[in-house]
């Protein structure tokens, strides 16, 4: 279970507000797609949920219980850039997860116990697709692949919640489709709850089944930072199953999509 | 006529052009000092290539009458082991406090200011206080290289440390890691070969440091053995030291570099394909 509710939450920084008055209800297995301007706030929203960063005001709850003020275990994530370790080869970064939790002096697994997490990593990289990379250093990878590591990689500890920030923005076309196709069969197989930002409003509305948009309701003209952005559209689309089978179908579905938004908007 | 910035030399040229200084300045000496022996033949200033053979001879292959040692592998053992002595200590010591310094925000701000001072305290200004503190024997010259070199490895090991994506350190922690367990997984790999870096660029310094504190108390070594025969305006002995010493110190910059492309062979990964 991982049910996230966000309680009155404020983000201030000195001479400006982040986020005011932010309250929200997610339940297990949701796939949020935080969209919005740039500098509305949501890349801090993210980092909030991460434990990266603490709220002014307010509090997130994990399942009931206030979210722990660092990053842990429970929350994976995988950043646009830098997610993955450029000393270790692919297979030693996904089993990096295992090896913290199994040797607390050394970070280190030896024998019967290294095998075990070698083989449950190799599992994770052959659903992502690196099966047949396991020794390369992350510098020899695409971006597509770096990308896909970094998610396997965050995979191995069965996060209950999975934060992307902006995970495909340096990714070209045909490469993004294939991972839009992978995320979502990895989130249906694993029920985890997803937090992605993105500034492309179409990949939000193609991968997510709540889309979240940040926005500044109010605007100061001669203080731009008095007032803070807040969700100004909460979308909750159709079941996850028909936006499933849209995917499948993958390559025809961004002109549904942007139809889907348009009348979505319409009706807001 | 192509522009001069496109135009590359080939295989050979890179080797002819690299040898041509080498050639001339070996040249240079060699007129220089023909033309002075011919003038005075007991000339001291330019010996010919022939009074420096001998020089070695006497010196690196036959045993000192008073001692019985040979000098100028006695002054080398000397030298070495200091130098590796000093900078052994300051690179332990500047691998601990670099990363932590670049790691933890306390330590940072503990250490920072008082590391940023003391790297600007002239280490040749405090050889007199090591002189009194320590003596005249091996450990003031071990110590003027620690002081020397160490706040120079710190600040640079501390500014990498800094340096590290915080995406790392994040998705680290979202991997479990604790402090400790993320300085000896993700940290220290990825400082090593930046410090063998470091050390490579103070390696220079080192000798410095080192000649200097032989040249003003010591009863061996090679700053002491040139400082010793600059009294007879032995150029013969003086100008072979000097080969010497350049050499030792080339040579442990490629072991240095040789070790880095061999230990951490991800540094390269990438990079020739790409």
């Amino acid at each position: 279970m991982s049910h996230v509710s966000v309680r009155g939450l404020w983000k201030e920084y000195p001479g400006q507000v982040v986020l005011e008055r932010v309250d929200l209800d997610i339940p297990s297995g949701e796939f949020c797609a935080l969209v919005g301007p740039s500098g509305c706030g949501k890349t801090t929203f993210l980092r909030m949920l991460l434990g990266q960063e603490r709220p002014t005001r307010g509090a997130i709850l994990l399942d009931g219980r206030p979210l722990e003020a660092e990053p842990g275990p429970d929350r994976g994530v995988v950043f646009q850039r830098y997610s993955v370790f450029p000393h270790l080869t692919v297979l030693e970064n996904v089993i990096l997860g295992r090896e913290f939790e199994g040797s607390r002096f050394l970070g280190r697994l030896f024998g019967a116990r290294r095998k075990a997490a070698e083989e449950e990593a190799k599992e994770i990289l052959a659903a992502v697709g690196l099966g047949d990379h396991l020794r390369k250093y992350p510098a020899e990878l695409s971006g597509g692949m770096q990308q896909r590591l970094a998610i396997a990689q965050a995979l191995i500890l069965k996060p209950k919640i999975l934060l992307l920030d902006e995970p495909f923005g340096a990714l070209d076309a045909g490469t993004k489709a294939q991972m839009y196709e992978l995320l979502l069969r990895l989130w249906s197989d694993r029920k985890m709850t997803v937090f992605m930002v993105t500034h492309d409003l179409k990949e939000g509305f193609t991968l997510a089944t709540r889309v979240l948009a940040f926005d500044k309701l109010r605007v100061d003209p001669t203080d731009p930072g008095a007032y803070g952005a807040r969700i100004t559209y909460d979308l909750l689309l159709t079941g996850k199953t028909a936006v499933q089978e849209r995917l499948a179908a993958s390559g025809g579905h961004s002109r549904e999509t942007e139809d889907r938004l348009g009348t979505l908007v319409a009706n807001y | 006529m192509r522009r001069i910035i496109n135009r590359r030399p080939g295989r050979g040229g890179i080797v002819f052009w690299g040898a041509l200084p080498f050639l001339g300045a070996a040249a240079l000496y060699a007129v220089a000092s023909a033309l002075r022996l011919a003038e005075n033949p007991n000339d001291k200033l330019l010996p010919p290539l022939s009074a420096m053979a001998a020089a070695v001879t006497r010196i690196a292959f036959t045993p000192d009458a008073r001692t019985g040692d040979y000098l100028m592998w006695a002054d080398t053992v000397a030298s070495l082991h200091r130098l590796g002595l000093g900078l052994g200590v300051a690179t332990a010591a500047a691998l601990v406090i670099g990363i932590a310094m670049g790691l933890i925000p306390y330590v940072r701000a503990g250490l920072s200011p008082f590391v940023a001072i003391l790297s600007m305290v002239p280490p040749m200004a405090v050889l007199p206080v090591l002189f009194i503190v320590f003596g005249l024997d091996e450990l003031s010259k071990v110590v003027l290289i620690v002081v020397g070199v160490t706040p120079f490895l710190i600040r640079d090991l501390a500014m990498r440390t800094g340096e590290l994506p915080a995406e790392q350190i994040v998705k680290a922690q979202t991997l479990g890691g604790s402090t400790w367990q993320i300085v000896l997984r993700v940290v220290l790999p990825q400082m090593l070969p930046r410090l063998v870096d470091a050390v490579r660029l103070s390696l220079g310094p080192a000798w410095l440091f080192l000649i200097s504190a032989e040249a003003i108390a010591a009863t061996e070594g090679l700053g002491y053995r040139i400082f010793l025969v600059r009294r007879y305006l032995a150029m013969d002995v003086i100008l072979p030291y000097v080969a010497w010493i350049t050499l030792l110190a080339f040579v442990s910059d490629y072991l240095l570099r040789l070790f880095n492309a061999r230990c951490f062979p991800w540094l390269k990964a990438g990079k020739g394909s790409a």
